[in-house]
């Protein structure tokens, strides 16, 4: 069943184009990969589809709700309940220790602080980091870190998961730990994922790739500039 | 990229103790599980040959509801060999020897543009979908420590192989030109 929608999605930066009607559907509990070269969109996408961004035309529908005609609270508000987001760097808030990072988005919505950090022991544990349940993101390495972000993501057991390039920042292994346990959990969970990457085998761990180019769907699935028969590039 | 080198690897699954043809094949493909499989035959041809040049030697025979089965066991200038070959860095490709590029080289020069991007698009999508197969190997709950190594290698590889294609799907117009000015 299809839980997220874009219908002819625009957005500018300016003068600047970076999306010029993109339209996609995502089912329920499915891992879909967005791919294209540096500047194709991705990310403006993952934004707009998430509610962090509004875009200039089209719709974005989730659960069959319009969403983006939705006010900045409400939105906002949606982010905390049903969706997760998750950035290259992880966004720790620095003062805090590991536990009370991954609690926090309980504790936003209400709930009771013992049960929060249960909770937030637990998805340390899931993600192999629950010796650093009370260390700042200061002293601990990258991965660690990420680890964390990715516990604090799926905390709340998100129906929708926005991950932007996720293990950018972390060498081959230890990205791949970080993304295998994810989307092993995802699955359990049936959390729909919506990963952006520019590296194939990040990709690979989708069920489906959506190459963007220039601000389009590329179905070609290249998501390149390749020119036309004889065309000068 | 050179072949296994079967001998030695049957060499190495022999350093451990004296094994019949049967468990050889099985320890081979048990621990190479992303190679291609033994063949029975291969197994004998090859120890008939290390045997021959006195790598390996018989080391006793029985019989298990069935004929006779030899164990073959290593000798010392077949540990000799072995150590030699495991000390040996394999050299890196000098040249390109993939049939993928040759094709490409070819489609330019005998079709058009369109030629060469239709196979390189084609293969590009035969990759990919080949990468994701491997990595649902490896996210298998199940998957040992030798499968996801094995797999590890294989996506290394096509990895290589797609971003190559990608690239050259960007080039492949101008490339054309420069082949038939």
């Amino acid at each position: 069943m299809t839980q997220l929608q874009a219908r002819g999605v625009v957005r500018a930066y300016g003068p600047t184009p970076a999306l010029r009607g993109v339209t996609l559907d995502v089912a329920e509990g499915e891992i879909v990969a967005v791919t294209g070269p540096s500047g194709c969109g991705k990310s403006t996408l993952l934004h707009c589809l998430s509610g962090i961004l509004r875009p200039d035309a089209g719709e974005v529908t989730w659960g069959g709700h319009r969403i983006d005609t939705w006010s900045e609270a409400a939105r906002s508000r949606l982010r905390r309940t049903e969706f997760g987001v998750l950035f290259q760097f992880g966004q720790l808030v620095a003062e805090l220790t590991a536990a009370e990072n991954v609690a926090l988005p309980l504790l936003l919505a209400g709930t009771g602080r013992r049960e929060a950090r249960t909770a937030a022991l637990t998805w340390l544990e899931r993600f192999g980091v629950i010796e650093v349940a009370d260390v700042r993101p200061g002293e601990m390495s990258g991965g660690q870190q990420q680890r964390c972000a990715t516990a604090r993501a799926l905390v709340t057991e998100p129906r929708v998961l926005f991950a932007d390039e996720p293990t950018g920042a972390l060498d081959t292994l230890t990205g791949e730990q970080v993304l295998t346990q994810l989307v092993r959990l995802a699955r359990e969970q049936r959390t729909t994922v919506v990963l952006v990457t520019h590296e194939p085998r990040i990709a690979a761990y989708a069920d489906r790739e959506i190459v963007l180019r220039d601000g389009l769907v590329d179905h070609t699935g290249l998501g390149l500039d390749v020119p036309l028969a004889g065309g000068a590039r | 990229m050179a072949a296994v080198s079967t001998p030695h690897v049957l060499l190495g699954l022999l350093a451990g103790g004296s094994r019949h043809g049967y468990e050889l094949k099985r320890a081979h493909d048990e621990r190479l599980p992303r190679a291609r499989p033994l063949a029975f035959g291969q197994v004998y041809a090859t120890l008939g040959r290390l045997e021959r040049d006195g790598l390996v030697a018989a080391a006793g025979q029985d019989r298990v509801a069935g004929p006779d089965r030899t164990a073959y066991a290593l000798t010392d200038q077949g540990r000799d060999t072995l150590d030699q070959w495991l000390t040996t860095v394999e050299p890196p490709m000098p040249y390109v020897a993939s049939t993928l590029f040759a094709k490409v080289v070819v489609a330019l020069l005998v079709a058009d543009v369109d030629r060469a991007r239709s196979y390189l698009i084609a293969q590009r999508a035969a990759h990919a979908a080949r990468l994701r197969e491997l990595t649902a190997v490896k996210a298998d709950t199940a998957a040992t420590l030798s499968d996801v190594v094995a797999a590890d290698f294989a996506i290394a590889h096509l990895d290589a192989d797609l971003r190559w294609l990608q690239t050259t799907l960007g080039r492949v117009a101008d490339w054309h030109r420069e082949v038939h000015p």
